[in-house]
């Protein structure tokens, strides 16, 4: 076991090994991005001018869906994985994954789901093409025959992520170093044991609603048909039920990975600890009892319509306490703008913005003139791009030289974040005035009025999609020819077991645990034995 | 063009610090301008209030962030380490935790009152003076003024020349239809908004109403205009790809005008049945057949008839379309279930059946040359 | 905590081959579903998934025998085992709240009633308007014995109910007549269904003391007679099926009552199923000889199992059968 990885290809297929399968995770994800954006490029082009010019409005809707799905399922979400899987192990003082073949199982899966997801684009009648948030009857009785395939895709893609999550709950829950109690963990392992858990609660409702359409598409059931007692509204119910939990999923390891990155750089312990952990959980709580924010305007009786516009704008208060947080982190630190704490700043300013809108649009009454428009799409793109791609990107950045031992190129990252910074805003902004002038989403075409703004929009996501082009090339150029780092503690700042091991990380981590002891001063330690010779330093702020 | 856009780009850039909300009501020009920022106040009390909520929230945001980005700022300047500050050491401090968890709840409270209320007003959907059916239809609004006999479908008039760039683009792109849906002024009206196949929503930004249209079961909205005039809105539920390609017109009248529209309506509805049992001669039938065909079948059948291969099936040579008459009526009076393919019993009058029925057994490579008329749907109809 | 290694197993060709075992099933399926497709592909891939399952836990109970799992490792499969078990729960969770949804709100719509009383309980316009414009003649009940449509359309309608329901009638008698018409429970399956799956639980409890007291033959004998009983669930199951089909004109498409009765007796009948295959290759190990009394995980894991799937069942009792 104490040898390296096996040569060849087999080495990735055949891997049990937390590191290589992290890297597959990140490497898939960030494919899934490209493509994704590509679809965004194709809706971005076709939006510049009012008019159908590039492509047709039946293929337009099959763009803006798989943008959606591949976006959520395909990047974000492995991307996260891929980092839990590089890191929590390291973090935790654990030798690898609770269950290594099944989290080699678990990414696997993802290219087949995401191979039949994306061949129904070339299928008969198209692909899916009703939206990431595929309402029926659109998406069962009116739905091309290819949406069974959708199902089938969604049903083993859910399955990769249950897998998944119970590989980390497991792994987080029995592999910790002795000593490594809870509340000592690196709040990145914290959030993403949380989101596990929101995980395992939702993707199979996502599962059961998938199945509820497969059965009225082709064995005649009535979930979704009013004729038979059913409701359409029920499909909606259920897919929130998952949906909602689902957006934090998506932002609760960005939080994780932007608490472990603003403390490193402000050379102060992170403010809070303790309150992190709490809010986190009260997010995620919360999480599952506001789904219906969605449905303002279904009709809902008003006593639903209020519940869950008061449930929703609960969510501020723990959110707001993680911003306070990062602001009184960064408070009386000593900090600098590395490219990673660069992106973590445009996370807080940005996100926050994202989340001020989310506020808005939880009010039912002002909701009614915000649903379905641009409002909404520039609200979670705010939160999405801006939350999770941006801390994603910081991610990389900041464990990039631990995982291959060589330092990107500064300027570059900078540029790069200058570029997206821009870009991105230039993109998304000009989203809120249209949506509240009134262009509704998933709009093949539009009335003139709305013409300049989309322009300028459509501008931005070119140069946004410049910056993605920019940073997949840094990535490599260091990987292959970056300024090799020696010091296991890359960053000045950074505190963790992550930084005790050499640089760049060996194939296997811990043999043997390192163990957590108490100093005389009542300051936690770490100690490693094993593999590494005896270290020790601070533990996690806070803790204890 | 790349010039309009590069100027366009530069002084998005001037004005992305300058412009102040608010500046609604300005006329919408070709290309919109870059003014037009914020949600309009509309003429219905429920507008106003969602407006009022939402700048209310707006500034409360804008608020905290002012105070919040502000400290932010001030600590990225100030604790810079190239200012050869000392990090500190500290970690915790109950009272501002416990400070900053209370103050956003208040913050919030504070906020779910008129929150509340503007719901409260959203909801009064009782003691109407008047309600209009709205359905959904994939790509069409249809209106029923309840208790009068009156419907009538409302579709989009923009050409698909106009879409696909072939002609110019009119003043109206996307914002015309064959007939708006006529309320008067200063009643509450109250919709009940319903769909025929997938769920679509009725959006009207001036009135504040937003509703859903969901196949089998009605949501209601109402609206009490104001001022006459014409109301444009859009549908905001995607419903397939006809999506952006149904907008609402609202045309409110003064009540005497709406009185004598309805009776006017009224009138056309009589004097077509006298008329329905009037033979139809084939130029007539065609002429009136491909209107039809255009407005209500090229959408998925294709304007060539030849469908789309695995969603919509070609008309072109289709054995229904050239066996018996009979067969194809069935097909547009009941349409197919589990399809697409609506009723249209409702939706066209008989003679619009009749002439599109004609129309397309006699183009194309369709050569039935039979006459189908109007009087024949009638009696298919009334025969079941 | 020990000093001992956590086993990380080495390469391994099993997971790649699981993921194309499901990616060939995935496809299969959904191309065996679509009009005029067949069950090739999904046969090719469910034989590889065959294969690979009866490989991986032969790998697994063999690295197991060769001890080299750890007190910590068999934590892990716990708590996978348990999360599973965790994340079933909500699939059931998702059909138990859709039945929920229909009956409470979406019936009472359809059938003009507003069903949520906060200010007043007049029922609201929309509701109101369902029943008087869209399902004139639709009446709010459960379980639906004519649908909404059926209602509108008679004859002509595509959902038709059923004409009979699976619900207990022990209510309908007034109480002083219960117990002479205690009789007509007797050849009522999902009562019989009840007292077998409960029954199941306590013999796999029985067996799983036995086996910790080291008691091979009870256990062998308790599990045993387990197995037999979820194959009795399962024949009682199927008759019931036939009972509903043929006898009361009870199918999937009888509206949103067979909807909701098959959807979550059929998905619990398939747990039953897979519960009841798992028991029984834990029977055929244990009479292989292959659990000590200290080493039971892969017994415990399909005990757990059944009783989640026995708790299942009483809750789709309840709200199926006796509130049906
Ligand atoms: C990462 C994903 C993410 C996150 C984190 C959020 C966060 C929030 N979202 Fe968002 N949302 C989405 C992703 C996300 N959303 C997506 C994808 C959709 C559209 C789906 C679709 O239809 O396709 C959507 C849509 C959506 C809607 C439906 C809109 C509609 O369709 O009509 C609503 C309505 O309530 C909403 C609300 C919120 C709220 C209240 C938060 C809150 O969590 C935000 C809380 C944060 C803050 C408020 C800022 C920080 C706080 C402070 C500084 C404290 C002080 C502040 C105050 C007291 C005001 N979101
Ligand atoms: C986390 C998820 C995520 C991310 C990262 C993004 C990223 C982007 N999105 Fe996103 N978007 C969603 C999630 C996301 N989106 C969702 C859920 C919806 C709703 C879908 C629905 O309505 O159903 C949506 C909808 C949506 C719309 C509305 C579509 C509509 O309503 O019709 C638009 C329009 O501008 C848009 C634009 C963009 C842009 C410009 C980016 C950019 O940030 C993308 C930047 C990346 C790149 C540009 C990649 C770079 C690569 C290249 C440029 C070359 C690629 C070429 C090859 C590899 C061949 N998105
Ligand atoms: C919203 C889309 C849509 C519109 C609008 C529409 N159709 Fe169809 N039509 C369909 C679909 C889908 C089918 C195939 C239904 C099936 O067989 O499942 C179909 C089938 C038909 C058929 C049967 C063809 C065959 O060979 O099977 C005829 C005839 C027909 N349509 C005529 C019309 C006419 C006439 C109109 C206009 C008045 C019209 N359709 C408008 C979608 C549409
Ligand atoms: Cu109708 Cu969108
Ligand atoms: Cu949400």
């Amino acid at each position: 076991m104490a040898h390296g990885p096996a040569e060849g290809i087999t080495r990735w297929l055949y891997t049990t090994n937390h590191k290589d399968i992290g890297t597959l995770y990140l490497w898939f994800s960030f494919a899934m991005f490209l493509t994704g954006g590509f679809f965004a490029m194709v809706i971005r082009a076709e939006l510049f001018q009012p008019g159908v010019q590039l492509v047709q409005p039946e293929f337009f809707i099959q763009m803006t869906t798989m943008h959606g799905l591949v976006m959520v399922f395909g990047a974000i979400m492995p991307a996260f994985v891929g980092l839990a899987n590089w890191m929590i192990p390291m973090m935790i003082g654990a030798p690898d994954m609770a269950l290594p073949r099944m989290n080699n199982l678990s990414f696997w899966i993802l290219p087949f789901a995401f191979a039949i997801l994306i061949s129904t684009l070339f299928m008969e009648g198209g692909g899916p093409n009703f939206g990431w948030t595929f309402y029926a009857p659109l998406s069962t009785t009116y739905a091309p025959d290819s949406v069974n395939y959708f199902i089938f895709a969604v049903h083993i893609m859910g399955a990769s992520s249950i897998m998944g999550s119970i590989n980390i709950i497991a792994t987080v829950m029995n592999m910790r170093a002795p000593g490594m109690t809870y509340m000592k963990m690196p709040l990145f392992v914290w959030t993403w044991l949380i989101t596990a858990f929101l995980l395992v609660a939702v993707m199979p409702v996502l599962a059961g609603a998938v199945t509820m359409m497969l059965m009225d598409i082709n064995f005649g059931t009535s979930f979704f048909n009013a004729a038979g007692g059913g409701d359409p509204v029920l499909f909606q119910h259920v897919f929130w039920f998952f949906g909602h939990p689902e957006v934090y999923i998506i932002i609760l390891p960005a939080f994780g990975v932007v608490s472990q990155i603003i403390p490193t750089f402000s050379r102060k312990p992170l403010f809070g600890y303790s309150s992190m952990v709490y809010a986190t959980a009260a997010i995620a709580f919360l999480s599952f009892v506001v789904w219906a924010h969605h449905m303002f305007t279904v009709g809902m009786p008003i006593a639903g319509e209020l519940y869950f516009m008061y449930a929703t704008m609960l969510i501020a208060v723990p959110t707001g306490v993680k911003v306070f947080n990062w602001i009184t982190t960064m408070y009386r630190g000593a900090i600098t703008y590395e490219t990673p704490m660069l992106f973590c700043i445009a996370f807080v300013i940005l996100f926050t913005f994202g989340g001020f809108t989310g506020l808005m649009l939880s009010v039912a009454a002002a909701d009614i003139q915000y649903h379905d428009t641009y409002f909404v799409v520039a609200h979670f793109h705010y939160v999405m791009v801006a939350g999770a791609v941006f801390s994603g990107t910081a991610a990389v950045y900041y464990w990039l030289p631990k995982w291959c031992g060589r330092m990107y190129d500064e300027t570059m990252g900078k540029v790069q974040f200058w570029l997206a910074f821009i870009a991105f805003n230039i993109t998304f902004m000009p989203q809120h005035f249209l949506g509240l002038a009134g262009m509704p989403r998933r709009y093949a075409d539009y009335g003139l009025q709305f013409a300049d703004w989309n322009m300028v929009s459509s501008v931005g996501a070119f140069l946004y999609g410049g910056a993605q082009i920019l940073f997949l090339y840094n990535v490599v150029r260091t990987i292959m020819y970056g300024e090799p780092v020696k010091e296991a503690k890359v960053w000045e700042g950074a505190e963790g077991l992550e930084w005790l091991v050499p640089t760049p990380a060996p194939y296997h981590t811990f043999i043997r645990p390192p163990v957590v002891t108490s100093s005389a001063a009542g300051e936690d330690e770490w100690s490693i034995s094993g593999a590494t010779p005896h270290v020790a330093f601070k533990a996690a702020p806070g803790a204890g | 063009m790349l010039k309009r856009a590069l100027a366009l780009f530069l002084s998005c850039l001037s004005l992305m610090g300058t412009t102040s909300l608010g500046a609604d009501g300005d006329d919408p020009s070709m290309g919109g301008g870059l003014t037009n920022l914020n949600m309009p106040k509309g003429v219905t009390e429920v507008s106003q209030v969602a407006y009022d909520v939402h700048m209310l929230m707006m500034w409360i945001c804008t608020a905290i962030g002012v105070v919040v980005f502000g400290f932010m700022f001030y600590v990225m300047y100030a604790h810079r380490k190239s200012r050869g500050v000392e990090a500190a050491n500290f970690h915790e401090h109950l009272g501002v935790e416990i400070a900053w968890t209370v103050v956003p709840a208040l913050i919030l409270i504070f906020m779910a009152i008129p929150a509340t209320s503007a719901l409260l007003k959203v909801y009064d959907t009782e003691n109407a003076d008047l309600d209009i059916k709205v359905t959904g239809y994939q790509w069409k609004w249809q209106y029923e003024h309840l208790g009068e006999g009156i419907k009538y479908m409302s579709e989009m008039r923009t050409s698909i020349d106009e879409i696909e760039g072939r002609e110019p683009k009119g003043e109206h792109y996307l914002r015309e239809v064959n007939q708006p849906l006529v309320i008067p002024v200063n009643k509450k009206v109250r919709f009940l908004i319903t769909g025929n196949d997938v769920i679509h929503s009725w959006w009207v930004p001036d009135f504040g109403v937003k509703r859903d249209a969901v196949p089998g079961l009605f949501t209601a909205a109402w609206a009490r205009v104001e001022e006459p005039g014409l109301y444009v809105g859009e549908c905001t539920e995607l419903c397939g790809k006809g999506h952006p390609f149904m907008p609402i017109v609202v045309e409110v009248k003064e009540e005497d005008d709406y009185n004598l529209w309805l009776a006017g309506k009224k009138e056309e509805a009589a004097l077509y049945a006298s008329t329905i049992g009037k033979q139809w001669s084939h130029e007539e039938l065609m002429s009136k057949g491909e209107d039809v065909y255009k407005i209500s079948c090229a959408g998925c059948h294709q304007a060539d008839g030849n469908g789309i291969s695995g969603i919509f099936p070609a008309l072109n040579g289709s054995s229904i379309v050239q066996g018996p008459a009979d067969g194809h009526i069935a097909v547009l009076i009941n349409g197919i279930a589990g399809s697409s393919m609506q009723s249209f019993a409702d939706q066209l009058s008989e003679v619009d059946i009749a002439a599109v029925i004609h129309y397309k057994r006699n183009t194309w490579d369709n050569s039935v040359g039979d006459i189908v008329q109007p009087i024949d749907v009638l009696n298919f109809k009334t025969a079941q | 905590m020990s000093e001992e290694k956590y086993y990380v197993p080495e390469q391994s060709a099993l997971p790649i081959f699981c993921a194309t075992a499901m990616g060939v099933m995935a496809f299969g399926a959904a191309s065996w579903v679509i009009e005029g497709g067949d069950a090739k592909i999904f046969l090719v891939g469910l034989a590889l998934m065959t294969i690979v399952m009866y490989k991986w836990w032969s790998l697994v109970i063999e690295e197991n025998m060769q001890g080299l799992a750890s007190p910590q490792l068999k934590h892990s499969y716990v708590l996978g085992m348990l999360w599973f078990i965790f994340s079933e729960v909500m699939f059931f969770a998702a059909f138990f709240g859709a039945l929920f949804y229909v009956r409470v709100f979406v019936n009472a719509w359809i059938g003009g009633e507003a069903s949520v009383v906060l200010f007043d309980n007049t029922p609201t316009d929309a509701a109101t308007a369902n029943n008087d414009i869209l399902w004139p003649g639709y009446e709010r009940q459960w379980p639906v014995m004519e649908t909404p449509d059926q209602a509108v359309n008679g004859e002509e309608a595509i959902f038709k109910g059923p004409d009979k329901n699976m619900s207990l009638p022990l209510w309908e008698y007034p109480a002083s007549q219960w117990f002479s018409k205690l009789y007509t429970l007797l050849p009522w399956l999902p009562l019989w269904n009840t007292v077998i799956l409960l029954s199941s639980s306590v013999t796999v409890h029985f067996a799983h003391t036995a086996l910790k007291e080291g008691n091979r033959n009870v256990f062998l004998r308790y599990l045993g007679i387990t197995v037999m009983l979820g194959f009795f669930f399962l024949c009682l199951q199927v008759a019931e099926y036939y009972e509903a089909y043929v006898h009361y004109g009870l199918t999937l498409q009888s509206g949103i009552y067979g909807t909701t009765f098959f959807m979550l007796t059929g998905f619990h009948g398939a747990h039953v199923t897979l519960g009841t295959g798992m028991l029984l290759i834990q029977l055929i190990r244990g009479l292989k000889g292959h659990f000590s009394h200290e080493d039971q995980f892969g017994f415990e894991a399909a005990s757990w199992y059944w009783h989640f799937v026995d708790v299942v069942w009483l809750g789709l009792f309840i709200v199926v059968y006796i509130f049906g």
